[in-house]
């Protein structure tokens, strides 16, 4: 069980979203949007969505600083255990709490008002009980081993772990003694990237950084093979 | 010069009568999807008014279009690149379907499923948003006819601007010019305005695309959004000081009008065109300098981007010119329609189309005839001779009210160039009527606008009798593709030598093929079928299919 939660989830949550970021991108590029709700309700989307995206964005470049970045980089700069773990304690705690706020007013917000609420899909729901699940849980696990002084130093065991997964050979033992809410926060974290693809969560891939870049107007051109017509997509065959 | 040709549209709001059949005709074309509810590609306004979505004109909200920065550049009226960046997540200043109408249905079924009893059962609106009943308060024509009144003039942003105008020039007396200014409307001035998509030579709503997904046809300037690359950032809707592009809440996807180009490219007019009883529409091709463009959309003061904007604007006769549009791969087909284009005629050469709003720097290609009627009106109603020449050049000027909102809609506050459209309009009005009674024809006041009897007799054919083929000048993209997919049938270099082929090559490779010129099979070749104008008409508007459809 130890071996298949740290030795093959993993790759199975990794496999999931290339394959199937490769297979949306192929066969669905007609519904990879954001599904953006704002047109129904704008005063409270104003203030959730960008407190939710910056938060998570934080937190995001939290975890890759905290998994990616050896201890013994950061001790090499200067900057020893105990400040690092206040600035992530802090720095974390931070932007954690403003993404919590920022999805629990855009839940508030999807629940109460009718047409938002309308507009949810099943889909939706189990991307919002995981993402809730997994920003949770890590903010408890992160809060219940920590104090100001010191708090539990996973860059010794979860980092490792999860460098090990990309020489493909995983330290399994590594995750051996870690805190339960901290394993039950990486399994849940597995199964949103695994979620990825086939939720709304796919826009986070088309971030438009390209626009910095670009000249204001575009122009095409039609090309000769597809004068006024279009080749009907795969699931869309005409069946009269 | 970089020569560029464009499908652009005239509307003589002389010979609109608010029917809504464009309207509807589109709508049942393109928008009648759920999702699309709200959202109409066409749609007609009585002016003054709020027009749809409500005040969509007052750019200090909502922030469309252009503007120029200190250094006197282009910038994007709703911020710049970084800015569109971070407030990505929540766009700040986008409508919300209720700033144009919640749109509803009926509870149909009560008709006749409700229980026998002393009331006579009734369809209950419901919300399409929320499924609950809900109450009617607003609609895409609202407020047509100049229906709610006062309130409605006095919301329209354009009002308000003449209004301030009006305040500036004379402080002191701006609380009876106010007065006068809304008794005027409300007695004398209404007009419709039918609104499409612009299709701008400068679009903001590209420009604001931050994922690149909409575009500007280079062949024939329609601007589309990519549905396959759209990524629902809803920036294009704010970037449209038309508010004329569109979020499909079903989808999650922006959509617009298409001048309906598939029925373009093989030469038949739009939907909104084809179906308008007022034939007040005019579809044609204009050629343009492409390398004008942003200099004139960055001219300094707002009202000389009428001028500049037609300074960009290429003469289709001018031999030069057709010289330059061969070299830049007009088809010679289009560059004779640009000759033949009424579009053109109304715009550059009688000068008595304006474009709309050209203050928002977009350059937009749907320009527009504007009323005579209400000033000839008014005058009938005095009791003076309504066409007379020297009566309506009188009245033109004594009506300044009109005069100057129409100068806030069409050249951004300048009454100079409405003035000489409305001038030009009535001189011929005047003399086309001598010409009817069988007097000698007043030159003068022909003269005096710069026109000559014949070109005024010309232009008069072409507002007055103009038929179908002379209203609706469309090259085919299926004929001036013709030559180019016939050579794709037998391409530049040797079929086979694409990548994947027996030449395994690219570019490069070229010449003849392995055994002699144009030898090898020809497997995946594309088939290439020209289909005239008549023939395709004649299918799209059969009542049996055709004997090879059958069974399809």
């Amino acid at each position: 069980m130890h071996t298949f939660i740290w030795a093959v989830l993993p790759y199975v949550a990794l496999t999931l979203l290339v394959a199937g970021t490769i297979w949306r991108y192929r066969y669905d590029k007609f519904g990879w949007t954001t599904r953006s709700s704002q047109v129904y309700e704008s005063k409270l989307l104003n203030i959730a969505s960008p407190a939710f995206h910056y938060g998570i964005l934080f937190v995001l470049v939290g975890h890759v600083m905290g998994l990616f970045i050896p201890e013994s980089w950061t001790n090499a700069v200067g900057l020893k255990e105990h400040g690092y773990h206040l600035l992530s304690l802090f720095g974390g705690t931070a932007a954690g709490v403003l993404a919590v706020a920022g999805i629990a007013l855009l839940l508030y917000r999807r629940r109460t008002n009718t047409p938002v609420f309308r507009a949810t899909t099943r889909n939706d729901k189990l991307m919002y009980a995981v993402l809730l699940a997994a920003i949770v849980m890590g903010m408890w696990a992160k809060l219940t081993n920590s104090s100001v002084s010191e708090g539990y130093n996973y860059r010794e065991s979860i980092a490792p772990w999860a460098r090990s997964l990309f020489t493909l050979r995983p330290d399994v033992d590594a995750m051996t003694g870690v805190p339960l809410t901290f394993q039950l926060h990486a399994v849940i974290g597995m199964t949103l990237i695994a979620l990825v693809p086939f939720t709304r969560l796919i826009h986070m891939f088309s971030a438009p950084v390209q626009y910095l870049f670009r000249p204001y107007v575009v122009y095409r051109s039609r090309t000769p093979d597809t004068v006024a017509t279009r080749k009907e997509r795969r699931g869309w065959e005409r069946v009269d | 010069m970089r020569v560029l040709a464009q499908i652009a549209m005239v509307m003589n709001l002389d010979k609109c009568i608010g029917c809504h059949t464009c309207s509807v005709t589109c709508k049942q074309t393109w928008t009648n999807r759920s999702g699309m509810e709200y959202v109409w590609f066409n749609n007609v306004e009585t002016r003054p008014g709020q027009g749809y979505p409500r005040r969509y004109e007052d750019q200090d909200k909502w922030r469309g279009g252009w503007e120029l920065n200190r250094r006197g550049a282009l910038k994007l009226k709703s911020g710049g690149r970084f800015h569109a960046l971070a407030t990505i997540f929540s766009n700040p200043v986008l409508p919300e379907i209720k700033d144009y109408y919640e749109p509803w249905t009926y509870e149909y079924r009560n008709l006749t499923d409700a229980p026998l009893g002393e009331d006579y059962p009734v369809a209950e609106p419901r919300s399409l948003l929320t499924g609950k009943p809900m109450k009617i308060e607003w609609s895409s024509n609202w407020d047509d006819n100049l229906g709610g009144g006062a309130p409605g003039v006095d919301a329209d942003p354009m009002v308000e601007r003449a209004r301030d105008q009006a305040r500036d020039q004379a402080r002191g007396t701006a609380d009876r010019l106010s007065r006068e200014i809304r008794a005027t409307f409300e007695e004398t001035f209404m007009f419709y305005l039918p609104r499409i998509c612009e299709h701008c030579l400068n679009p903001a709503c590209v420009a604001a695309c931050p994922s690149g997904a909409m575009y500007k046809r280079a062949e024939d300037g329609i601007v589309l959004v990519d549905q396959d690359g759209c990524r629902g950032w809803r920036k294009c809707v704010t970037g449209c000081p038309y508010k004329k592009v569109y979020f499909n809440h079903r989808t999650g996807k922006a959509e617009k009008c298409t001048l309906c180009y598939p029925r373009l490219e093989v030469g038949l007019p739009t939907v909104c065109s084809e179906t308008c009883v007022g034939r007040l529409r005019y579809l044609g091709v204009v050629l343009y300098d492409a390398d004008k463009v942003t200099a004139a959309a960055s001219t300094p003061s707002e009202q000389d981007l009428y001028e500049a904007q037609l300074g960009v604007f290429l003469d289709p006769s001018d031999p030069d010119v057709r010289r330059a549009a061969e070299r830049d791969g007009v088809p010679h087909d289009w560059i004779e329609a640009a000759r033949r284009s009424p579009v053109h005629a109304l715009i550059s050469t009688y000068r008595v189309a304006l474009p709309l709003h050209p203050e928002y720097r977009t350059l937009p290609m749907v320009w527009y005839v504007p009323p005579l009627s209400p000033v000839v009106e008014a005058l009938a109603g005095t009791g003076h001779d309504g066409e007379d020449a020297g009566n309506l050049f009188g009245a033109i000027d004594t009506l300044r009210i009109p005069l100057e909102y129409l100068a806030e809609l069409f050249t951004a506050g300048d009454v100079g160039p409405v003035r000489a459209a409305l001038e030009r309009l009535a001189a011929m009005r005047s003399y086309m009527r001598s010409v009817n009674l069988g007097d000698p024809p007043d030159c003068s006041a022909v003269e005096a606008v710069g026109m000559t009897g014949p070109g005024v007799e010309d232009m008069y054919r072409l507002l007055a009798i103009a038929k179908y083929d002379e209203r609706y000048v469309i090259p085919t993209a299926a004929l001036a593709d013709a030559r180019r997919l016939e050579e794709s049938a037998v391409p530049d270099g040797c079929s086979l030598d694409a990548a994947g082929g027996p030449g395994m090559g690219g570019p490069g490779m070229g010449g003849p093929g392995p055994f002699g010129d144009d030898s090898g099979t020809h497997n995946g070749l594309p088939l290439v079928t020209i289909e005239n104008f008549h023939a395709s008409r004649g299918r799209q508007t059969a009542d049996t299919p055709e004997p090879g459809e059958e069974g399809r």
